[in-house]
């Protein structure tokens, strides 16, 4: 082990000192006056092997990211402004952006935008509250912290198709355990299927319930990092542990909650497993008034149901070009943070 | 102490990683499989083993009509292999997707009623003309016309077709203080489901308590709907889903049983509705023949003796497939003799059998028997009778080329809407016809 370690340094010592050595030489001999000496074979190969071995290090991603991401995006792309069916791919006509003034005119699509950022704030905002509120508890010391800390991350690992089917049995209008329990403390039952609000809010639930305790991992990561002094100096100051949730523990994880609120924001947008398997059969329309049809739903439901792939493409992009506006607002805001700072 | 803890967490490791590993592999070890098949039967001419794949979604009965493994036994060179895909909603566009790629189908491929048309004005250069390879007079007429093509190729072999009878709960009706009988009641709602769906404001009059008289306004939308002789299309040019004579018709039972509370509300194949059928939420159910094993599995011992079945108002037809062979099978002769196969009178008469799907082919009918235990399931009814009675008289449908998506709009936001939301009739269909707008692009 320790050996590998030295040779590993080693090469990377010289390899950091090689070009300078070069240069040194190379200024060496025009400083003496005389010809510029050709570069010998070797070395030019070990420039070149410098200058090219990263590329190819780093390549395997890129080809791949090529292939499979950047390729499919300009198809769908070239797809979006043609007329384009399932059912017959070869002929494809040319449509100009009558795919997405289509888009643009049907109360469908605003609809489903309306749904995704209604659900997505129902899921994210008590999400990320209970995942840091879980982190702080678990930042004390904890008889079996291990066991709790892996017991947050299960239903992570939980398939979305097993979790949703659970979910959807409990929230059945007739005979599920929710209403069940709603008629134990006198509640009218909630049609959850049906319902706008009712809907929404249970998938939410399930969103909350998979993905808290992995951003609380995340938050506990970060509040690890603090200094224990700053909260030492705290409480000699007198704040109580509140206090010093408010004035220390919450300034210091202002990057780690930028981070999670965007990674929970494009998981927001691109919501759909949930809302699909909640809605059962026909669950692509998302409920009879489309109640809870989200965004990626629209798509599935136009693309592979209707099979209307080119306006299905319109909406890829326009959920595309969503998210970059979302990921622009939030560097703004990140970076108006670290300023105020 | 310490090396051994740090020697049990990389044994740990080791074990993780191994298992994700092997499950890695396994994942392409199975793709592995699939292509080099394809290279071996190739190459070699008997000696090798040729694997057929046979692609089908739900249950088709045949793995439980044993006739995969009869099959093999008849042919030691083959192996069946299936790939199920559950819902037909995902299944079709995965198979289209393949069929234009040209590979990744299966040998042979299942197509359902609804999509037929699909495959029929877009896919057939995919597919075997099978009409060349069999005698087309053994299918019944309209169903042989669903699968060929204008110019005469014939791209599907019939399986099973709906033909629809009423399953009920003999004890509940008769808790409702309702007749039980089955040619009485037949007799009663015969001729128009408006009739059965009166019969249903008696039945709630009196309702056993936690009852409703029908699973879904949609279920009865479509059995009535299936006994109509237009749908959604004129013909091949026309939608006139929103003129349609049987449409209005159908819609407008459909309403009444959404606005008279005698339906339990459920969506069919939900999970909720599975277990209505366990825990007996709803009296009787539109059935075509394909429904009966559904019942049989879902409703459990508990229901035995209890159901009985009905002639349905109508004759109706409520589903049915078609098996296929792509041009793109790697085996189509020993495809197309696997098809012709599972086709035949016989082995449709054995999955009937087995599973009460009920045959395309008419010389089948006079040899059908259900299994004992599913005559008895259902208080002996003649099934066999009363299904063959009703797929006699089912008229001729065209289905359209979006035939399942206008169908789904229909049932899941108009009818839903309405029964769910308790929106009006009216504002229903409004729905309805926004969405069937949407369906087909206007």
């Amino acid at each position: 082990m320790t050996v590998s370690k030295e040779a590993l340094a080693q090469s990377a010592s010289s390899a950091e000192a090689a070009p300078s050595d070069k240069e040194g030489a190379a200024r060496g001999t025009h400083g003496r006056g005389t010809a510029k000496a050709p570069d010998s074979w070797r070395s030019r190969l070990y420039r070149w092997d410098m200058k090219a071995s990263p590329y190819a290090f780093i390549s395997p991603f890129f080809i791949i990211f090529g292939a499979f991401s950047l390729v499919p995006l300009l198809y769908t792309a070239w797809y979006s402004l043609h007329n384009v069916q399932l059912s017959s791919l070869d002929t494809q006509t040319w449509a100009g952006l009558d795919n997405y003034t289509n888009l643009f005119a049907s109360d469908f699509f605003w609809n489903a935008l309306r749904n995704t950022f209604s659900i997505g704030l129902l899921s994210t905002v008590p999400q990320l509250a209970v995942a840091i509120w879980l982190a702080h508890m678990l930042n004390y010391r904890l008889r079996g912290s291990t066991l709790w800390r892996v017991v947050m991350l299960t239903p992570y690992a939980t398939s979305v198709a097993a979790a949703t089917l659970v979910f959807a049995l409990l929230y059945q209008p007739e005979n599920g355990m929710i209403n069940w329990a709603f008629d134990l403390v006198g509640l009218d039952p909630v049609n959850w299927k049906e319902s706008d609000w009712g809907s929404q809010f249970a998938i939410s639930s399930i969103v909350i319930w998979r993905w808290t305790g992995y951003n609380a991992l995340i938050y506990l990561a970060a509040m690890q990092a603090i200094p224990a002094d700053l909260y030492e100096s705290a409480a000699l100051d007198g704040a109580n542990r509140w206090q010093q949730f408010r004035h220390v523990t919450i300034p210091m994880l202002r990057p780690t909650i930028l981070f999670t609120v965007v990674v929970s924001t494009i998981g927001a947008t691109q919501l759909f497993g949930e809302p699909l398997l909640f809605g059962g059969v026909s669950g692509s329309k998302g409920g009879s008034e489309h109640q809870y049809q989200t965004l990626g739903l629209y798509m599935y439901d136009q693309g592979w149901m209707i099979g209307n792939l080119g306006k299905a493409s319109a909406i890829a992009w326009s959920m595309f070009l969503i998210l970059l506006v979302i990921a622009a607002i939030n560097m703004l805001i990140s970076r108006r943070l670290r300023k105020s700072q | 102490m310490r090396t051994t803890a740090r020697k049990s967490r990389r044994a740990m490791t080791f074990a993780v990683v191994a298992a994700l590993a092997t499950g890695l592999l396994a994942g392409c070890a199975s793709d592995d499989d699939d292509s080099s098949d394809g290279g071996s039967s190739g190459g070699a001419g008997g000696g090798g083993k040729t694997t057929l794949t046979i692609g089908t979604f739900g249950t088709f009965g045949y793995k439980q009509a044993g006739l995969y493994d009869e099959y093999m036994k008849l042919h030691p060179d083959i192996t069946v292999k299936e790939n199920v895909t559950t819902r037909t909603d995902v299944y079709w566009p995965k198979t289209v997707t393949r069929l234009q790629a040209g590979s990744g189908t299966d040998d042979v491929q299942a197509i359902e009623i609804g999509n037929i048309t699909d495959a029929v004005q877009t896919q057939a250069s995919k597919f075997v003309d099978l009409g060349k390879e069999v005698d087309k007079s053994q299918w019944l007429d309209w169903k042989l016309k669903q699968a060929t093509t204008k110019d005469g190729k014939t791209i599907g072999l019939g399986t099973d077709i709906g033909p629809m009878a009423i399953c009920y709960r003999k004890d509940l009706f008769k808790k409702a203080g309702l007749e039980t009988d089955r040619a009485k009641l037949a007799e009663q709602w015969k001729g128009d489901w408006s009739k059965y769906v009166a019969l249903g404001k008696d039945y709630m009059k009196k309702a056993p308590k936690g009852t409703k008289f029908v699973d879904s306004a949609s279920s009865v939308y479509n059995a009535a709907l299936g006994g109509e002789s237009e749908r959604y299309y004129k013909d091949e040019t026309t939608v006139d889903w929103d003129k349609s004579e049987g449409v209005k018709k159908s819609w407008d039972v459909a309403m009444e049983v959404a606005t008279s509370d005698m339906s339990a509300k459920l969506k069919q194949f939900d999970k909720a509705w599975d277990q209505g059928y366990a825990n007996g939420t709803f009296a009787s159910v539109a059935c075509p023949a394909w429904m009966i094993g559904y019942i049989q599995e879902k409703s459990g011992k508990a229901g035995s003796g209890k159901w009985d079945v009905a002639a349905a108002p109508t004759a109706a037809n409520w589903g049915g497939s078609f098996l296929g062979v792509p041009t793109a099978s790697k085996h189509q002769k020993e495809a197309i003799a696997f098809t012709k196969w599972l086709t035949a009178p016989e082995q449709q008469a054995k999955v009937f059998a087995k599973q009460a799907s009920f045959p395309s082919t008419p010389s089948a009918y006079g040899s059908l028997k259900p299994k004992a235990e599913t005559a008895a399931y259902f208080s002996d009814a003649p099934l066999t009778q009363i299904f063959s009675d009703s797929a006699k008289t089912i008229p001729s449908q065209y289905f359209g080329i979006k035939d399942q998506p206008i169908n789904t709009a229909i049932t899941d936001i108009g009818i839903l809407q309405v029964e769910q939301k308790g929106k009006s009739p009216e504002q229903g269909w409004d729905a309805a016809s926004k969405e069937v707008k949407d369906v087909l692009g206007q």
